[in-house]
């Protein structure tokens, strides 16, 4: 007999605890960021944005009851027609989306601005669970990592067309839990090293720093491997590989557009472009660094209260938490993120099915990249790119959809009991 | 639960935060340079600049007030121009001018303020400002320049300009920044700190635009600017007005002291300048041409000039042969035009006779008895000793030293010693024939008008002297002036010895200097001859008055006039009695002097 879906007490309210704690220093900090002292308004003012942020937290609220009352099985039954809907919408996007500073990744319905590109993300979460979840789904072979890789790689595709470069890179993220789920470790293994060597190629200006670094490398490969001749002439081709790629990256970024260049010297360089892109990053340092141990004081910053920080409510909010609360508030809040992630690890380990497990592990996935890349490029060590720090960033779009990313995983660990016995 | 991949998963979640908080203290918390990038973001600051103190003269007449000018400010981002001609007319401005400036503001900011106009006077402001609502995008910010009600006095008073970058690099308080002006000269530069005042800051916060949003913290570290203080000068501006006008068309100086005090009275440079031209917009230019006048206008003669003190010097070795017991009053010398010129009159003569007559020989005997007093066998070494020992005498007058007036740029003036002429002629190689031009104050000696002046202030005072000084009082504060004016000063002389000097000053005048001869007011006074190779000697007078209870001592040089009984003696006698009564009775010497050129 079916039990009663809705079973409170099999709820994580540690989960859920943390996200409204999120949500709730996120509103905070919306309303910091744009707070003006000459024209002080109310925090619950919907002429502003952390007005209109409580709507979108209202909002979100109906929607966890949706979730939560809804039946669990319905994610895992309607996984692929969601999926082919978000496709969808993202194919038609480019053309009738709605222009703003050249991307068209939005769709105007009435006062409502949405970004399917973050909606997406939920639904490819879903699919991909869905695939692999078949007991004979096995990521040690080619066809079974094309059919996921490609899964992952069709809406990339789609969003790099409108062209939104920060939202497409977030589907990486699921890299992650293939790792988990027992994608080949060298694939790994040879990302991290490209990562690496790119890191390397654009840090180090003179070329023959580079390469004298890869041929001491290689040399004492060749010296480790005990003068075995196939193993020199293996390590010989990988040092020439190297350098090609070295090579062929510098002449890539030296071909790409100035302001392209210019995001990814200005990691190396903030001087590059001090008034274009190195604005933000110089500009998100200073309100950062200038927060000190313990903040400024809430509402007593200068820097992102004075719009000296561009995009500080929704890109870069957490420059608003550093200034105001110093490096204390950064770990509070770093602090919460990280036991959000381990908890969403420990969940997703004890699901009884696949799916769910799967599912918990994109979650944690998607969640991690956007906050490791978000707060990483305010503090100036990685590329601006424009995507939201998840529950914190102003904006209903990048709310509702990690409110619905997170609730269909509490939901379905609610239900983890029933679901076993239904399992494969 | 955390096991193979999942832990992996586990560890690199945390090793990433641990990354993120890492970073996060190196700006946050070891790194303080956001936090000074951040004030400098949004923290300006603003100055609030005092008012300069104001200067008076010593009957509180006002010399120095500060008087309002108009910068006129532009906001490019409002400021639109559909007439450009029609506003350069009213305005009076270069149409290039115009557009330098314009191109300049926007240059600096599209929203904020730029000076277009600087320093627009008063009278021409009034001109403008009913037009200034037909222009968007300007106002006017008040600001404050010198401003000298008299025209007078621009050597005492000095002027203000610009700091420059040595003196920026000097001020190690600190206190000044590029652009501030300070004093260059005169009372202005020497009680900067005293007029300065003190400036106010106002921390106020700005957006990113450089729109304000209010004031820092409250306001709790604003200060407010504190006026600089008012000084009262030792000048009495209307003896001054009437000096620089006696002074009109020559060239030399006037120094007037009160003996009792040392506080001057007036000091005159001739030719001299309006101060008023060394104000405001046009200073750069107006500083060019008084910089490259051939008069040098700028040269503040009464203590930079130096000459040679000629007869005058007389009174000096008299007072100096009588302290030494060298001479007596009934020391007698026959008037031995061989020794050295003389003029006519009866020989032998006493000392009072040697001085009413200035008879040259007289001194040349009694200089050698001062000289040559035998201490040495050998006459080389007799003379160093003799010379030195008498230098000591003369320095005690003030002389070869800075008096130490309270004006930057004062000459030492020069009296010779035994050091200098080994450097001439060799040591041992000179001895009282070589010198002897020093008895007549000729030779190598030179004085300052104002250690004449101060020279004069000795013999009406009969030994003592305070340092010629132009400020009486800081705040009303007579006891802030500088210490050193207060100091009573002896020039070694006994006061016994100046009643003949004094009786014979004021004999003098019937023999050299008839013109400077007073009814009612009885004046002791010494003419000088400063001769002068390049062209006429120069007029030399000074004098005392009245001589039984001296209220005025002076100095008059007037260049290239001949000998001091003419020009220098009769201008002297006019500023006495300007000063003692207050006018002038006697037009016809009036007119004399007025008439008087001699720049040539």
């Amino acid at each position: 007999m079916r039990q009663k879906d809705t079973n409170l007490h099999k709820i994580d309210w540690v989960t859920i605890g943390l996200y409204f704690a999120l949500v709730f220093i996120g509103w905070l900090n919306i309303y910091a960021a744009v707070y003006d002292e000459q024209n002080a308004t109310s925090i619950f003012d919907f002429s502003i944005n952390s007005g209109k942020q409580l709507i979108w937290i209202g909002t979100a609220v109906i929607l966890i009851i949706i979730i939560m009352v809804a039946d669990y099985r319905l994610f895992h039954n309607l996984s692929l027609v969601l999926y082919a809907v978000f496709i969808l919408i993202l194919l038609l996007t480019p053309f009738i989306g709605k222009e703003i500073n050249g991307q068209r990744a939005w769709f105007e319905l009435g006062i409502f601005r949405l970004q399917p590109a973050e909606f997406t993300k939920f639904a490819t979460a879903l699919v991909l669970a869905k695939l692999m979840e078949n007991p004979s789904f096995d990521l040690s072979k080619l066809k079974d990592q094309m059919k996921a890789v490609g899964l992952i790689f069709l809406p990339i595709a789609l969003i790099l067309l409108q062209p939104d470069t920060g939202t497409a890179m977030v589907y990486s993220a699921f890299f992650i839990m293939l790792y988990r789920e027992g994608m080949p470790q060298k694939y790994y293994v040879i990302g991290l090293s490209l990562v690496g060597l790119t890191i390397l190629t654009l840090a180090i200006e003179n070329n023959l720093y580079l390469f004298g670094s890869i041929a001491a490398l290689i040399l004492l490969l060749i010296i480790l491997s005990k003068k075995s001749w196939k193993n020199a002439l293996g390590f010989l081709l990988l040092g020439c590989i190297m350098t090609a790629y070295a090579l062929s990256l510098d002449y890539v970024v030296e071909k790409l557009p100035d302001h392209q260049q210019n995001r990814i010297m200005v990691l190396f360089d903030p001087g590059v472009d001090p008034l274009g892109v190195g604005w933000n990053v110089t500009q998100s340092k200073i309100a950062i660094g200038s927060g000190g141990l313990l903040g400024k004081g809430y509402l007593e910053g200068t820097q992102t209260k004075f719009d000296f920080v561009p995009e500080q409510h929704t890109d870069f909010i957490f420059c608003t938490l550093g200034e105001e609360f110093g490096w204390i508030g950064s770990l509070v809040m770093i602090s919460l993120f990280v036991a959000l992630l381990l908890r969403l690890v420990f969940l997703a380990e004890r699901q009884k099915t696949r799916f769910s497990r799967i599912y918990g592990y994109c979650v944690v996935s998607l969640l991690f990249f956007h906050f490791t890349i978000n707060i990483a490029m305010t503090i100036g060590l990685f590329p601006v790119v424009g995507i939201p720090l998840p529950f914190f960033s102003y904006g209903g779009s990048s709310l509702w959809s990690f409110t619905i990313l997170l609730f269909i995983f509490i939901k379905l660990d609610s239900n983890r009991i029933q679901i076993l016995g239904r399992s494969y | 639960m955390y096991t193979g991949r999942s832990l992996v998963v586990a560890i690199t979640i945390g090793v990433i935060a641990l990354i993120l908080l890492g970073k996060l203290f190196l700006i946050q918390v070891t790194d303080d340079s956001y936090l000074r990038k951040a004030e400098r973001n949004a923290i300006q600051r603003v100055v609030d600049h005092p008012y300069r103190g104001l200067v008076y003269d010593r009957n509180n007449s006002l010399m120095v007030f500060n008087d309002p000018v108009f910068d006129l400010m532009v906001i490019p981002k409002d400021f639109s121009l559909k007439d450009t001609t029609r506003f350069c007319e009213l305005f009076e401005i270069e149409k290039e001018n115009l557009i330098k400036n314009f191109t300049a503001a926007k240059q600096y900011s599209w929203v904020k303020p730029y000076p277009l106009i600087k320093q627009i006077s008063k009278e021409d402001f009034a001109k403008v400002q009913d037009f200034l609502i037909d222009y968007k995008g300007l106002f006017v910010m008040t600001r404050s320049v010198r401003s000298y009600p008299r025209s007078s006095a621009a050597n005492v008073l000095g002027y203000i300009g610009e700091i420059s970058g040595s003196q920026l690099s000097r001020d190690s308080s600190n206190y000044y920044v590029q652009g501030d002006y300070v004093g260059h000269s005169g009372i202005e530069a020497y009680y900067e700190p005293e007029l300065r005042g003190k400036k106010g800051v106002k921390y106020k916060l700005v957006n990113v635009r450089g729109i304000e949003k209010g004031a820092f913290k409250n306001g709790d570290l604003d200060t407010m600017s504190v006026p600089g203080e008012n000084l009262q000068s030792t000048i009495d501006l209307n003896l001054q007005l009437y000096g620089e006008q006696l002074m009109e068309g020559k060239r030399g100086s006037v120094v007037a002291i009160e003996p009792k005090t040392g506080e001057i009275l007036s000091i005159i440079s001739a030719p001299s300048y309006d101060p008023n031209v060394l104000t405001g917009a046009k200073f750069g230019e107006n500083y060019e041409v008084l910089n490259k006048d051939p008069e040098k206008p700028l040269f503040n003669r009464p203590i930079m000039a130096m000459y040679p003190p000629g007869s005058i010097f007389k009174i000096v070795q008299s007072l100096i042969g009588l302290q030494e017991g060298i001479i007596t009053p009934n020391t007698t010398f026959a008037c031995n035009k061989a020794l050295v010129n003389c003029h006519n009159h009866p020989s032998p003569v006493n000392l009072f006779g040697a001085i009413r007559n200035s008879c040259n020989p007289y001194y040349h005997q009694a200089f050698r008895q001062v000289i040559n007093q035998e201490i040495s066998s050998n006459t080389y070494t007799d003379t160093q000793i003799g010379l030195d020992k008498w230098r000591e005498s003369v320095l005690k007058f003030g002389l070869s030293n800075r008096l130490g007036i309270d004006t930057h740029g004062e000459k030492s003036g020069s009296i010779p010693s035994s050091a200098l002429y080994d450097k001439i002629y060799g040591k041992g190689r000179w001895k009282y024939s070589t010198i002897y031009s020093l008895s007549i104050g000729q030779g190598e000696m030179l004085v300052t008008p104002l250690q004449m002046a101060n020279l004069a202030a000795i013999f009406a005072n009969k030994g003592y002297y305070y340092t010629p000084h132009l400020v009486k009082a800081i705040n009303d504060d007579p006891s802030r002036i500088p210490d050193k004016f207060k100091e009573k000063r002896d020039s070694g002389i006994d006061a016994k010895h100046f009643d003949l000097i004094q009786d014979a000053m004021a004999e003098a005048l019937y023999g050299t200097a008839t013109r400077a001869i007073m009814e009612d007011i009885e004046i002791a006074g010494k003419t000088g001859t400063a001769q002068n190779p390049a062209g006429e000697d120069h007029s030399v007078f000074i004098a005392f008055a009245p001589k039984d209870n001296p209220k005025i001592a002076i100095s008059v040089y007037v260049e290239n006039a001949g000998w001091g009984g003419r020009a220098a003696a009769s201008t002297a006698s006019l500023l006495i009695e300007k000063y003692l009564t207050g006018e002038v009775n006697r037009p016809e010497l009036e007119e004399y002097v007025l008439k008087g050129d001699f720049i040539y």
